[in-house]
């Protein structure tokens, strides 16, 4: 078997990837950060906040794994907490008020497990931030940079589109625990990441993303100037439709994957 | 084969819960179970007088969705839906295809959940009920196709929803279409909520991942059996992530309860009565 899929998941977890924060220095304007989900605390895996583009105010959302070691570990390493969730459910109701679209970064090996983000319900966190996005009435879109793990990912991604990065991944579990699940060897994550269908292409055409965008420039001017053109030029389209029928778009989505009309 | 018992470890706890929990018989000949609680032997006509839970400690042992179905349905009021809606290997995953078949011979079951609409102590209502021992109610397509398909369903009719779950999360097999599974299913439960009808969960043991994560806590009551796990990530992978012992009672109902994430905790001889008695002071569930 090839291990091209493994290939693609080192791609898409390498240090030197740009991070959620670069995209929005380079394709925003007059960005300014928010902090704090109101209920707890300030998670530093996801950064929120108000800024322009292309003259359209928005609201961005980005999980945020850091560079270098130091910011890495402060950030931890772009898993977030229930509040990181909080805090994005905050700011996207937020931008409903005002009516501005809302975009998504989304960049994570998958929700952080410990202790206390289950005391603070790490999985109703989830809940109610997919029931949200499935409910909101402001375009929202939602693009992988890197790892999209699981629920922690998908929290961010119940969006109007979602699109990839050309070797971003998305999966329901990291290649490794599902190795070790299936075969009690997580040295065996290439073969799972094989069967598992986690690129871009794989997602496209099972439905869950509607775009890959090339990175063959990746990190470049040019890179950003064309993400920002497709992201202006869709929010265009999707700021055209009225609220019943951007809900209904989005929930219609969704409900045709896995219709089992197939059985 | 009693004195190799040793040899076995339970893997965790799921596995102590399902495993250790097969009949045996005992020297009258009569089946009995072992409480995976307090060790003791439970003959199996005295679990079914006690609502499937051990008469000495309490315990409620685990359900098979069609047993579940007799204990809290009124008698003959069940009509099964969407029974013909299942799975398929959309992945070509390895080994999937033939455990599908095998689960089905085993379990009984075509799939991870059933659904249809009932009456609770008169009160009528949409159930679904997911199956422990189908692949531990993993959910994939055909389990959010049906939960989404009854919600649409009951949404039709102004009806409310009961919900158990049990689940071990998404179904890996199914890769990225049993993730979106979680949207879809939140999508719908949305709708009916946004059609002011109500929808109750009862979380059983174990209800864990991407149905946490979803449908399960989405319920404008929730309600959880004694004793049950609860939670997002798993407690091994948690205790292996963080090297860190994890404390007492750790993801179990009662910590869930203590942390504000369950209304209550109804033990099973009352769910029938709380439910009902719920149904009844929602106007039936009805947008009246």
């Amino acid at each position: 078997m090839s291990k091209i899929a493994m290939e693609r998941v080192k791609l898409a977890r390498a240090n030197d990837r740009p991070t959620g924060k670069d995209y929005i220095e380079n394709i925003f304007e007059d960005f300014f950060e928010l902090h704090g989900d109101r209920r707890f605390g300030d998670d530093p895996a996801v950064i929120g906040g108000v800024a322009s583009i292309g003259g359209r105010p928005v609201t961005v959302i980005a999980i945020e794994k850091g560079h270098g070691a130091k910011e890495r570990m402060a950030r931890n390493f772009g898993a977030p907490n229930p509040e990181g969730y909080r805090k994005a459910q905050r700011l996207m109701k937020q931008a409903e008020k005002f009516h501005r679209p809302v975009l998504c970064f989304v960049d994570t090996s998958g929700a952080y497990c410990g202790v206390e983000a289950e005391e603070r319900g790490q999985g109703q966190a989830i809940a109610e931030s997919i029931s949200l996005m499935m409910g909101l009435k402001t375009p929202v879109i939602s693009v992988l940079i890197g790892e999209g793990g699981s629920g922690g990912a998908l929290a961010l991604a119940a969006s109007d589109e979602v699109w990839m990065l050309e070797n971003a991944i998305y999966s329901v579990i990291s290649p490794e625990g599902c190795a070790s699940i299936l075969w009690k060897d997580s040295s065996r994550a290439a073969d799972a990441a094989e069967c598992l269908k986690l690129t871009s292409e794989d997602a496209c055409r099972l439905g869950a993303a509607e775009k890959v965008i090339s990175e063959k420039e990746l990190g470049k001017e040019r890179f950003y100037r064309y993400l920002q053109f497709a992201l202006e030029t869709k929010l265009n389209e999707l700021c055209a439709l009225d609220c019943a029928e951007l809900t209904e778009r989005r929930y219609q989505r969704f409900r045709k994957i896995g219709n089992c009309l197939y059985t | 084969m009693d004195f190799l018992k040793f040899l076995y470890k339970p893997k965790n706890e799921l596995e102590k819960g399902g495993r250790q929990a097969m009949p045996v018989t005992t020297a009258e000949g009569e089946i009995s179970k072992t409480c995976p609680n307090c060790h003791n032997q439970i003959p199996l006509s005295q679990l079914w007088e006690n609502d499937y839970c051990c008469g000495v400690c309490g315990h409620h042992f685990r359900m098979g969705s069609r047993q579940r179905l007799k204990f809290i349905a009124d008698k003959d009021s069940f009509t099964e839906l969407f029974a013909d809606v299942e799975s398929t290997d959309v992945l070509d995953f390895p080994g999937y295809a033939k455990k599908l078949e095998t689960t089905r011979t085993a379990c009984g079951e075509r799939e991870g959940v059933i659904c249809g609409e009932a009456e609770i102590e008169g009160q009528r209502c949409c159930l679904f009920i997911m199956e422990p021992y189908f692949m531990m109610g993993s959910m994939g397509a055909a389990v959010g196709e049906k939960i989404c398909r009854l919600f649409e369903y009951a949404a039709e009719r102004g009806l409310p929803v009961v919900g158990y779950t049990v689940s071990g999360g998404a179904r890996m097999q199914e890769g990225i279409v049993s993730l979106m599974q979680m949207a879809k299913t939140s999508g719908a439960v949305l709708r009916h909520s946004e059609a002011g009808l109500l929808y109750i969960t009862v979380l059983t043991d174990p209800t864990t991942g991407g149905v946490t994560a979803s449908f399960a806590m989405e319920g404008d009551i929730i309600l959880a059996e004694p004793g049950a796990t609860i939670g997002f990530a798993g407690a091994r992978v948690i205790e292996q992530t963080t090297r860190k012992k994890l404390p007492q009672g750790f993801q179990k109902a009662e910590f869930l309860l203590k942390h504000g994430f369950v209304d209550a905790i109804v033990p099973r001889s009352e769910q029938r009565e709380t439910i009902s008695r719920l149904l009844r002071l929602h106007g039936g569930g009805r947008n009246v």
